[in-house]
């Protein structure tokens, strides 16, 4: 535990790539295997369930402490982080441990069946005898998520610096379905093993946005182009007469879309498809909101089938026949789809579409279908060289995404909270309002959307201030302001939405910039938001 | 009803019987200053009253000003209400102000710690009724690690910058926090250089205090020089041109700030070391405890927490607005990272 808390605190307090990377080789180099396994595991979001419940946590937390849960509650808002809390308030008194951190993570994967006194009197202990980062990071592992800037990449990276193993090798060996408490060093990654290929997938090949103008890519006829569409990326994979269905987060998603079964035994073993998965009632594609009512849920009733089935679109062919083809140029790889398609498409209703590429002659003719990318609800283009193999992760160069430029609104910050992590004790995350005219005729501002991300940390910081100043009332962690301060928040989409207080939804909202220059009164009104709507086109959400 | 002893007013927190003001931060006639921050000392007011030790420090800072210094626990009479000063412990020359009149006293801390930081004249246990207390870190969170081991993590940490041949830059405010690093950084490990503010700071300070050697970075100061050596900068620097001329370089800060992960990365700084000029949590409820005061009023930082859960604890606790903390919120929050 001592080499993991040490590892942890130098990842965390540093901002540079290469100390992390030197720092987790070296701890991969003498750790022992069990601790490299759990080390993998951890940074790749695959612990072990949480043990104990933060509402417990936070009121044994207290308790220990000898201070009033309020004050506690308090002081969360103010760090920004439960782990972060708890090492900090709770009393210490460290004693030297030798556990590892396998053991200490085998006992918090016993403890979760324990009675709750057992539970409390094992955090007792444990909190007391750490030192303050060791009590920090053995509650992170409890409470889960370590956000330290550390990316699968990166540790990858520094895994292959340690094993001399290539790192794309790596990559696809940490991938899927594997169980730290059961695998062994050797078998995740120092041994093949094909039965263990079965359910796994290719790392992602993903784009960057591109930079310059598009004309820069030269040679309009060695790209090829086709939409982006707005559903989840996914992976599809035909092995053995199973289909396994991968998010581009590295989850398998295979239950929550269970019409995609229909295609076992039509497209045949060996086949791995990238494609995006889509939701599709009435033979129209829907928007990354109807998909949503899909996302969340672990069992699909019947009833969500049928108001919101699932197709993927496939964009591309990664593995044909068995074999892995992604050094394949894309449009070798694009016939051979092309061709499989063109097979079982005589099977009707299959939940199977092609990505149509785009025909075209010119840089012009390319954006002018961008232009369209709303109205078929795409969120603009992709451009692929023609002859790029599929690589491994974001890389610039063969692969462009082309978006079409965002929605933007001017509205008036009303609320806002601390921020986490990075930004505990600033106020980053703020709340946005428009105008509307209420039943009496009066004009008043009606909150629209949040967002935390578009500024520069001088300009949160600024805001901060300002907030800390201007606070009109505090509830808990949020705080409303003084209307005073307008930005343009730019959007990807927008839906009428019962959910929502203002009636409409936007799709990934952030700051564009602060508008020094507009008064509160010169912001938006609703009409203006829903009148964007009528421009795409009019879809609803509840 | 009569007034209380002391009022918070617009200008500041005022004695109507003295007709004096302590630490106001608008124009008055009379100031009673507690210490040379630029939040509680400010420029306009017709005269000063300050702690001998605090007069080169304020006549450095607000120029040519009518001052009269007076000595700890030195009582001083206007109008039938006695004023004396007492340390505060947090920078030095810093004073709390205890007022009495008719029996009734009153102690206001301007800022203050209850760690001997060896520099500062150490805090001192003032009986009273009524005590005015900053809560800058009036949370559970912050606790301080003694001095003495925050300042060899900082000497090490110098050493480890030196043996991969690069400068160390440790940012710390110019007038406490830069003379408290320096009189505790190790000479023996290399040479340390300053920034102008906080060169000029020290010198004034000298004649009070012992200080190892400095050197003023100019701009025949080459970069080849720092290496291995110690920068102290004020927060203000980070980022600056100034700085950025002597690559490669590791950053650190001293503050209390840094207790936050996120403080520190926020800020783009290397290290952080918790180093503060004020109380922690313990460190105000001991010191609330020991004057025996039954009433308590919370002036900046954590004050509505702090205030509510002294309440839970007995006293008469309440939160007064001031224009104090400008120090740590706008000189730390601000200028790390300007």
């Amino acid at each position: 535990m001592k080499n993991f808390a040490s590892l942890i605190k130098t990842l965390d307090s540093t901002t540079k790539t290469n100390t992390k990377v030197t720092a987790l080789a070296e701890y991969f180099a003498k750790a022992s295997d069990t601790d490299k396994v759990w080390t993998i595991a951890i940074l790749s979001h695959r612990r072990p369930p949480r043990p104990v419940n933060t509402t417990l946590l936070r009121q044994w937390a207290s308790e220990l402490s000898n201070i009033p849960s309020w004050l506690f509650e308090e002081s969360y808002h103010i760090v920004g982080d439960l782990a972060e809390t708890i090492a900090l308030v709770i009393p210490s008194n460290p004693l030297q441990t030798d556990k590892s951190l396998t053991e200490f993570l085998e006992e918090m994967i016993h403890l979760k069946k324990k009675p709750e006194e057992e539970k409390k009197e094992y955090l007792y202990n444990n909190w007391k005898a750490l030192d303050y980062y060791e009590r920090f990071v053995f509650t992170k592992l409890i409470t889960g998520g370590f956000r330290i800037g550390v990316s699968q990449k990166l540790m990858t990276k520094a895994l292959s610096k340690a094993t001399e193993i290539n790192e794309d090798i790596l990559a696809y060996k940490l991938m899927g379905n594997w169980d730290p408490k059961t695998i062994t060093f050797q078998e995740l990654i120092l041994e093949e093993n094909e039965n263990d290929y079965l359910s796994k997938p290719y790392p992602f090949y993903l784009a960057y946005a591109i930079e310059n103008e598009v004309h820069d890519l030269g040679d309009v006829q060695e790209w090829s182009a086709e939409h982006k569409w707005d559903g989840i990326r996914s992976q599809t994979i035909f092995r053995n007469d199973e289909l396994f269905v991968w998010s581009r987060g590295e989850e398998l998603v295979t239950d929550k879309y269970p019409e995609l079964e229909k295609l076992v035994g039509i497209i045949p073993n060996g086949t791995v498809i990238d494609a995006e998965i889509l939701p599709y009632a009435n033979n129209i594609i829907g928007t990354f909101n109807d998909l949503q009512t899909r996302i969340g849920r672990k069992t699909v009733s019947k009833a969500l089938l049928k108001k919101t089935p699932v197709i993927l679109k496939a964009y591309d062919i990664l593995e044909w026949e068995g074999n892995d083809i992604r050094h394949l140029p894309f449009i070798e790889r694009r016939e051979l789809l092309e061709k499989l398609f063109q097979t079982i498409s005589v099977i009707e209703n299959l939940p199977f579409q092609i990505s149509e590429t785009i025909h075209f002659n010119s840089w012009e003719e390319v954006a002018k279908e961008r232009e369209r990318a709303r109205e078929m609800h795409s969120e603009g283009l992709m451009l692929k060289r023609k002859d790029s193999h599929y690589l491994v992760g974001r890389k610039k160069g063969d692969w462009w995404k082309w978006k079409v430029d965002p929605l933007t609104i001017d509205a008036v910050l009303t609320y806002a909270m601390r921020g986490h992590g990075r930004r505990s004790n600033l106020f980053t995350d703020y709340t946005f309002a428009l105008w509307t005219t209420n039943e009496e005729g009066q004009k008043e501002l009606v909150t629209f959307a949040k967002a935390y991300s578009g500024l520069t940390d001088a300009e949160f910081r600024k805001v901060d201030a300002w907030i800390k100043k201007n606070t009109l009332e505090r509830f808990g962690p949020v705080r409303s302001v003084t209307p005073h301060h307008v930005f343009e928040i730019a959007f990807e989409g927008i839906a009428l939405s019962k959910r929502h207080k203002s009636g409409i939804a936007t799709r990934f909202p952030r700051i564009i910039r602060w508008r020094h220059d507009k008064k509160i009164e010169d912001a938006n009104t609703i009409e203006d938001l829903k009148s964007l709507i009528s421009s795409t086109s009019i879809t609803t959400t509840e | 009803m009569k007034n209380p002893l002391l009022q918070f007013t617009d200008k500041g927190i005022y004695c109507s019987v003295a007709k004096v003001y302590l630490d106001p931060w608008k124009p008055v006639d009379k100031a009673i200053i507690t210490h040379g921050h630029a939040d509680h000392s400010r420029y306009g007011h017709k005269s000063y009253i300050t702690h001998h030790r605090n007069v080169p420090i304020i006549r450095h800072r607000l120029g040519e000003i009518n001052v009269s210094g007076v000595a700890w626990g030195q009582t001083f009479t206007i109008n039938n209400v006695k004023f004396s000063l007492h340390p505060a412990g947090h920078i030095i020359g810093s004073s709390q102000i205890r007022v009495e009149h008719k029996g009734e006293v009153w102690v206001f801390t301007g800022d203050y710690k209850t760690e001997n930081d060896g520099i500062s004249t150490p805090y001192e246990v003032v009986k009273c009724d009524s005590f005015i207390t900053e809560c800058t870190f009036g949370l559970p969170a912050f606790k301080w690690t003694p001095q003495e081991e925050v300042m060899d993590s900082i000497n090490n940490w110098w050493l480890e910058n030196q043996a991969e041949g690069k400068t160390s830059i440790l940012f710390g405010y110019s007038l406490g926090k830069a003379q408290r690093l320096l009189k505790y950084l190790n000479p023996d490990i290399g040479k340390i250089y300053t920034h102008g503010a906080i060169e000029n700071m020290t010198e004034v300070l000298r004649p009070l205090v012992d200080f190892p050697a400095t050197t003023l970075i100019t701009k025949e100061t080459k970069k080849q020089d720092l290496l291995g050596n110690m920068v102290l900068a004020p927060p203000s620097a980070h980022g600056s041109t100034w700085i950025k001329k002597m690559v490669p370089y590791v950053t650190g800060s001293a503050s209390g700030w840094m207790t936050f992960r996120g403080a520190r990365r926020r800020r783009a700084i290397d290290k952080g070391f918790v180093l503060s000029d004020h109380c922690d949590w313990t460190g105000l409820l001991e010191s609330i405890k020991a004057t025996g005061a039954e009433k308590v009023i919370c002036t900046h930082g954590y004050s509505d927490i702090f205030s509510r859960y002294l309440r839970e604890q007995g006293y008469d606790a309440r939160t007064e607005e001031t224009q104090y903390g400008e120090e740590e919120t706008t000189e730390i929050e601000e200028k790390i990272i300007a």
